[in-house]
C-alpha cells in the first residue's frame, strides 16, 4: 500500500545546521498492516511522517501510495489518500466551527468541493451514529464548536475525523503524547479499535515503548535517519520493553538515553 | 431640543450606513473569517466608485456600471490574494502593496482627482431619500447578509472558514488555502467595491481620497457590531456587522453635532477602534479576578475548617 524507496532528506543543506535528516530509508507497507514508530528525538520519525503527507519532498528517492506515485504531489492533493492525526490536540480541528462543520470538512477530504452545503440533513444522522461510536457522548453536541472541547474529546474527534472515510493510509504522529494518561488510554483504545474495524493501514509513531509494542502488527525503531530494527508480527508478539531495550543497545552500543521514550504505562 | 436639521442629519447617516454595511460585511470576510487583515479596502473603495462614476458618465446603464465596478474590486482582491500566496509576502504588506499600486490605477481609472455625478441618472435617481430609501437599500443589504451566511455554509464557504481557522488541518483535508485565500479576499474586495460604487451614486460624486482610512471604519464596524450585539453564530455575527457599520455612521453624526471638527473624525474614528479593541479584553481581565479572588476566598475557608 505504501512503498518508500531509498528516500533521503538533509536539512539545512550547506550551513552549519545541516542535518541528514533521513538517510537511504526504504520501508513497504502491505494493506491493512498497523506499523508503529519507536526512537530517540531526532531519529527522522516526524520527517517521514511529513514526507508521506507532502509537508516536505523528499531530496532523493521516491514514495507511492497503491500504485500512485506521490513523490512531489503537494500536501493538498495527496490528502484523499492519507488520514492524519496530529500530536497537538488542536490541530485536526477549526476550533470556531462546530463538530457537524469540522465533520462536513472531513467527510470531503479529498473531493471537490461546490457551492452545495456543507452540512445536509442526513449528515446529521450519519454524524450522529459515528460520534456516537466514539462513546464519549459527542452525539448529542453536533451544534457545539471545537473549540469548546476537551483534549481528549478533540482529539477523539480528530481520530474520527482522519478515519470515518477510509483512507488508504491513516499516519498517526504521537496522538496520544500530549493527553494525561487516562485520555491517553482513551484515544489509544479507540485507535486500536477503528484501526481494527476499518483494516486501516496505519503508520502510527509513539514516544511510548509499551505502546508501540502493544498496538499493531509490525514494529520499526529509527535512529539518526535510519531503520535500525523491524519486527514482524510473529516477533512483535512476544516482544517485551525490556527486550526492545536491549536489541536497541546491541545494534547502537550505547544505551537509549532520551528522556522522552516512555518506557511504560 | 434638537432641531431638524439633527434628524435629517441622522437619516443621511443611517442611509450612508446602510451603504457603507457592505463595506463592513466585506471588512469581515478577510478579517474575520479568512484572518487577513487585507489593507487593499482602502484602494478597492476607490476602485469600485471610480469605475462606476466613469462608466455612468460615458452613458453607461448604472446597473452595468456598478457590476463593472464589483468585477474591478474583485480583480483587485485577487491580486492581493497572489501576491500573498504566490509571492508569499506577508498578508499585511500584500494589502499595503495593493492600496499603493490602486493609487495610481484609480486615477488612471478616473482620468480625474473628481467625478461628478449630479446630472446623471445613478441606481438611485428614481428612489425618493428617506424612509423608501431606507427600505429598499436595507433590503438590498440584508440579501447580501443572506448571500454570505448561505455561502459561508457551503462546502467552499466552510474551506474558507478552515483557512482562517486552522489552516494546517484544512490542508490535511485537501484543500488548497493558497486558493481559498485569494477567494476570499476576492470576494471580500468586490464587495468593498459594491459600496464605493453606491456610495458614489448615492453622494453624487466620486473622489481619489474616497478611500482613505476605509478599512478602519470597516473594522470599526466590525467590532463595534460584534462587541454590542456578540458573535455567537455567523448569522447573527454578519447582523452585528451591519447595525455596528449604522451604528458607526450615527456615532460620527452625533461627534460632527457636537461640532466636533470633521477633520477630527479619522482620529475619533481610530480611538473607536483602540476602545473596541481593548474594552472586551479588560473586561474579561477583571472579570477573570473576580472568579479568583471567589475562589480563593472559598478555598481558604476550606482549608481553615479542615
Amino acid at each position: 500500500m505504501l512503498h518508500i524507496e531509498q528516500v533521503s532528506k538533509v536539512f539545512n543543506p550547506g550551513s552549519p545546521d545541516e542535518k541528514l535528516a533521513l538517510s537511504h530509508i526504504n520501508l513497504q507497507l502491505r494493506a491493512g498492516e498497523f506499523v508503529t514508530i519507536i526512537g530517540s528525538n531526532g531519529a527522522g520519525k516526524s520527517t517521514l511522517m511529513n514526507l508521506i503527507s507532502g509537508v516536505l519532498f523528499p531530496d532523493i528517492g521516491s514514495i507511492s501510495i497503491g500504485n500512485q506515485a506521490v513523490t512531489s504531489m503537494p500536501e493538498h492533493a495527496r490528502s484523499r489518500f492519507i488520514g492524519r492525526v496530529f500530536q497537538d490536540p488542536m490541530a485536526g480541528t477549526a476550533p470556531s466551527m462546530t463538530i457537524e462543520e469540522n465533520l462536513a470538512i472531513a467527510k470531503r477530504r479529498g473531493k471537490r468541493r461546490g457551492l452545495s452545503f456543507g452540512v445536509k440533513r442526513a449528515d446529521r444522522k450519519w454524524f450522529k451514529e459515528q460520534l456516537a461510536t466514539l462513546g464519549i457522548g459527542l452525539d448529542d453536541r453536533l451544534q457545539a464548536k471545537a473549540g469548546l472541547l476537551s483534549g481528549g474529546e478533540r482529539q477523539a474527534l480528530s481520530l474520527l475525523m482522519a478515519t470515518f472515510m477510509k483512507p488508504k493510509l491513516l499516519l498517526l504522529d504521537e496522538h496520544t503524547a500530549a493527553l494525561d494518561p487516562a485520555r491517553a488510554e482513551l484515544i489509544t483504545t479507540l485507535t486500536e479499535r477503528i484501526v481494527q474495524e476499518h483494516q486501516l493501514t496505519t503508520l502510527m509513531v509513539t514516544h511510548n515503548m509499551e505502546q508501540a509494542i502493544r498496538l499493531g502488527n509490525r514494529l520499526i525503531m529509527m535512529d539518526k535517519g535510519r531503520i535500525i530494527l523491524d519486527i514482524g508480527a510473529e516477533q512483535k508478539r512476544k516482544l517485551t520493553v525490556d527486550k526492545l531495550l536491549y536489541e536497541f543497545e546491541r545494534i547502537r552500543g550505547a544505551k537509549l538515553a532520551d528522556d522522552r521514550v516512555v518506557l511504560g504505562g | 431640543m434638537l432641531g431638524s436639521g439633527f434628524w435629517t442629519a441622522m437619516y443621511k447617516s443611517f442611509e450612508l450606513g446602510l451603504l457603507y454595511a457592505i463595506m463592513a460585511l466585506g471588512v469581515y470576510v478577510t478579517f474575520r473569517v479568512l484572518d487577513f487583515p487585507d489593507l487593499t479596502v482602502d484602494g478597492s473603495f476607490t476602485t469600485g466608485a471610480g469605475i462606476a462614476a466613469i462608466g455612468i458618465s460615458s452613458g453607461l446603464h448604472p446597473l452595468a456600471a456598478t457590476l463593472l465596478a464589483v468585477a474591478g474590486g474583485a480583480l483587485a482582491g485577487m491580486m492581493t490574494g497572489l501576491i500573498h500566496t504566490k509571492g508569499k509576502i506577508n498578508p499585511l504588506l500584500s494589502g499595503i502593496l495593493m492600496m499603493i499600486a490602486l493609487h495610481s490605477i484609480n486615477l488612471r481609472i478616473m482620468g480625474k482627482p473628481n467625478i461628478g455625478l449630479l446630472n446623471q441618472e445613478t441606481l438611485f435617481t428614481s428612489l425618493e431619500k428617506g424612509f423608501m430609501f431606507i427600505a429598499v437599500v436595507g433590503a438590498l443589504v440584508l440579501v447580501i447578509k443572506f448571500i454570505i451566511d448561505g455561502f459561508l455554509k457551503t462546502d467552499i464557504g466552510l474551506a474558507l472558514r478552515a483557512t482562517g481557522d486552522n489552516a494546517r488541518m484544512i490542508r490535511s483535508f485537501g484543500v488548497k488555502t493558497d486558493s481559498t485565500i485569494v477567494v476570499g479576499v476576492s470576494l471580500s474586495n468586490a464587495l468593498v467595491a459594491l459600496s464605493g460604487a453606491l456610495v458614489a451614486q448615492y453622494q453624487g460624486y466620486a473622489d481619489l481620497q474616497s478611500g482613505v482610512g476605509m478599512i478602519v471604519i470597516g473594522l470599526a464596524s466590525v467590532i463595534i457590531g460584534e462587541a454590542i450585539f456578540g458573535k455567537r453564530t455567523i448569522a447573527r455575527v454578519t447582523f452585528a456587522v451591519l447595525l455596528g457599520a449604522v451604528l458607526y455612521r450615527l456615532i460620527l453624526a452625533v461627534a460632527l453635532q457636537m461640532e466636533v471638527d470633521s477633520t477630527d473624525l479619522k482620529l475619533l474614528t481610530a480611538l473607536i477602534v483602540i476602545f473596541a479593541l481593548t474594552l472586551p479584553r479588560i473586561r474579561g481581565n477583571m472579570k477573570q479576578k473576580a472568579v479568583s479572588r471567589k475562589r480563593a476566598v472559598e478555598m481558604m475557608k476550606v482549608g481553615g475548617e479542615g
